[in-house]
């Protein structure tokens, strides 16, 4: 029995050389151990199957760490209390990972997030409490200047053909600047909203449900990821995003109209960011032209240790939930454990770090 | 007999560059059923030849016809609706996206009913089952997963998933650019049976080449082009191999019988 499976496991292996692995025929000649043979051998297999899920190394890290921060800090960390509170801190940066990793697939990056969610959430509020117009349209309106913004940002990428890291770099500074001078740098106090707006503190409804907190504002964050999840997987829209990431000059040839794929999926990112700053609303109850600072760059930290590659075309939607809580439990975990909040960084650093890591090598899988 | 008619033409066809003229009243015909290959030493025209028949490029003069109505490209995606599937020498697959997704790309099929029409839902068992049968009617058994990544497939196998996606798809001619230039021996052997598969399944094939053994071996006829125009059709079992390549070069005249 032992013997056939390690025939089993060492043909296995040679199909994967055969498949153009250079580098291991090579260590095949060099003597080793035997452990450090079987180890090879487990990367060997390992790596395709990353290859074919990228959303599993995410999976792994985030069960070891429940599983860490449960052995470390015990019962007050599995309290459904707290578990729930690590849903509704990671909600706004889930959503805006949404938004992210659509622009990531496309081999894009989109640094102008934050900004269009801060202020598409000081539109809405503006309209609906200083001008008194009717909260259907404040909110329509606010979800309209997300779009519009993501548009432009998708304009700038396609008919300029400026790198999107520039684009998003100066539209984020242009719409934050719009978010400063619209909201006149003063924030809308939640009574205020309550008395005239209180549709727009809807994601900050909360319910308690056997010992946990729930909130609208984390429903809505796992519908939406349902919906793009279904969206990039299930309709031929979200294979053009993946085909467009992943070779613009093969998605063209193959039909694929690349440029309206593109403007299309800025747009997208940008109704989503306005959606998050609905859910931003509902979270800090105001509406706050400061609020969400590290916001944009958060969501990329979310998008890359969930396993969507920086390079475009390789990933999954449900990674980015993934990420995005691997850094709440982290944070969340570490504050338990009663370690300074500078641990925090340091962990979420070394984290993305790691994952751009293992992205590279499991591209490799294709050379 | 519709066979006398050909099934592609070209008369007269002219593209400039600035001051460079890329074709210089070249003339073109593919018939039915046939493997017609294209030979030219490099910068003799013969890939603005083919990047205007398949409509990468237009054409500043002359016309081309298609079952002898004549019609006008203006993008890859209406020769593609015309009926003309093109093989490119990059093979234009999406390399993360499974085998399945590379068939249907741009094309894809959604399920019917509301589902479909307004969700847009893609209707994966069949496109799956499709894709399987356009493997197994060309011999490519060696692909068993058909949903792995295209970049984890062999050259090889790469060639014959766009060739499948051509042959699948291509109603009326198949163009292929250069489909054994990446590959070692075997493989190319293997293309080339997928190609005369191709044309026993009665598509006719215009085969761009550089490689004059495999172009002998199975044209039925050969497309000379020299300088902008075409020089010289002719057979391989009528003309050897030299002779083709000196006819190319400008060593040797074209024959008076072969000249088009």
């Amino acid at each position: 029995m032992g013997a056939g499976e390690v025939m089993d496991r060492s043909e296995r292996t040679v199909a994967y050389d055969s498949a153009g692995n250079e580098r291991s025929a090579v260590a095949g000649e060099r003597l080793s151990t035997a452990s450090e043979d079987s180890a090879r051998r487990l990367l060997g297999r390992l790596q395709p199957f990353l290859h074919a899920h990228p959303p599993a190394v995410p999976a792994i890290v985030l069960a070891l760490a429940v599983l860490a921060f449960g052995l470390l800090v015990g019962d007050r960390f599995f309290h459904p209390f707290n578990l729930s509170l690590v849903l509704q801190q990671v909600t706004i940066i889930a959503i805006l990972g949404i938004a992210q990793t659509l622009v990531v697939l496309t081999a894009g990056i989109d640094l102008s997030v934050g900004a269009i969610m801060v202020l598409s959430s000081v539109v809405m509020g503006r309209l609906a409490v200083d001008l008194g117009l009717p909260v259907a349209l404040a909110f329509g309106a606010g979800l309209g200047v997300g779009t519009v913004c993501g548009t432009i940002n998708g304009l700038l990428v396609t008919a300029l053909r400026l790198p999107p890291f520039i684009v998003t770099l100066g539209t984020w500074n242009v719409y934050f600047a719009l978010n400063l001078w619209y909201s006149q740098s003063e924030t809308i106090r939640a009574q205020d909203l309550e008395a005239h707006a209180p549709f727009l503190q809807f994601a900050g409804i909360a319910f308690d449900l056997l010992g946990a907190r729930l909130t609208a504002g984390s429903l809505l964050m796992l519908v939406l990821f349902v919906v793009f999840w279904y969206i990039l997987a299930h309709t031929p829209f979200g294979r053009h995003v993946y085909a467009v990431g992943d070779d613009p000059e093969a998605a063209r040839l193959s039909g694929i109209r690349v440029g309206r794929t593109l403007v299309a999926v800025y747009a997208l990112s940008g109704l989503v960011c306005a959606i998050a700053g609905w859910a931003l609303i509902g979270r800090i109850g105001s509406v706050s032209p400061q609020a969400g600072g590290t916001a944009n760059l958060d969501s990329i930290t979310a998008v890359v240790i969930g396993g969507t590659s920086l390079f475009g075309g390789r990933g999954a939607i449900v990674g980015t939930l993934v990420g995005a809580l691997i850094v709440g439990v982290f944070r969340n975990g570490l504050a338990l454990a009663g370690l300074d909040a500078l641990w925090q960084e340091f962990a979420v650093g070394v984290l993305i770090v790691v994952a751009v890591a293992l992205d590279q090598w499991i591209r490799k899988v294709s050379s | 007999m519709s066979a006398a008619e050909p099934i592609l033409e070209a008369r007269g066809l002219v593209k400039r560059y600035g001051r460079v003229v890329a074709l210089d009243g070249a003339d073109f015909d593919l018939y039915r059923g046939e493997i017609l290959a294209v030979i030219g030493d490099n910068g003799a025209g013969k890939s603005t030849l083919i990047k205007i028949l398949t409509g990468a490029e237009t054409a500043d003069e002359g016309e081309i016809r298609l079952e002898g109505r004549p019609v006008h490209f203006r993008s890859p995606l209406e020769a593609r609706a015309a009926g003309i599937e093109t093989v490119y020498q990059s093979l234009a697959l999406s390399p993360a996206l499974g085998v399945v997704d590379n068939l249907f790309l741009g094309r894809e099929l959604v399920v019917e009913g509301w589902l479909g029409r307004w969700l847009r839902k893609l209707d994966y068992p069949r496109m799956r089952r499709l894709a399987r049968e356009a493997l197994d009617s060309l011999g490519l058994t060696t692909i068993q997963n058909i949903d792995q990544a295209v970049e984890t497939l062999s050259g090889g196998q790469r060639q014959g998933v766009a060739i499948a996606r051509a042959a699948a798809f291509g109603s009326k001619v198949i163009v292929m650019d250069e489909p054994t230039a990446a590959l070692g021996v075997k493989e190319s052997r293997r293309v080339l049976d997928l190609v005369l598969d191709v044309k026993r399944r009665g598509l006719p094939v215009v085969l761009i080449s550089h490689n004059m053994p495999q172009v002998f071996e199975i044209a039925d006829r050969i497309h000379i082009h020299r300088l902008g125009r075409r020089i010289a059709v002719v057979r391989p079992q009528e003309c050897s191999m030299a002779d083709a390549v000196a006819i190319m070069t400008g060593a040797i005249p074209p024959p008076a019988a072969a000249a088009a």
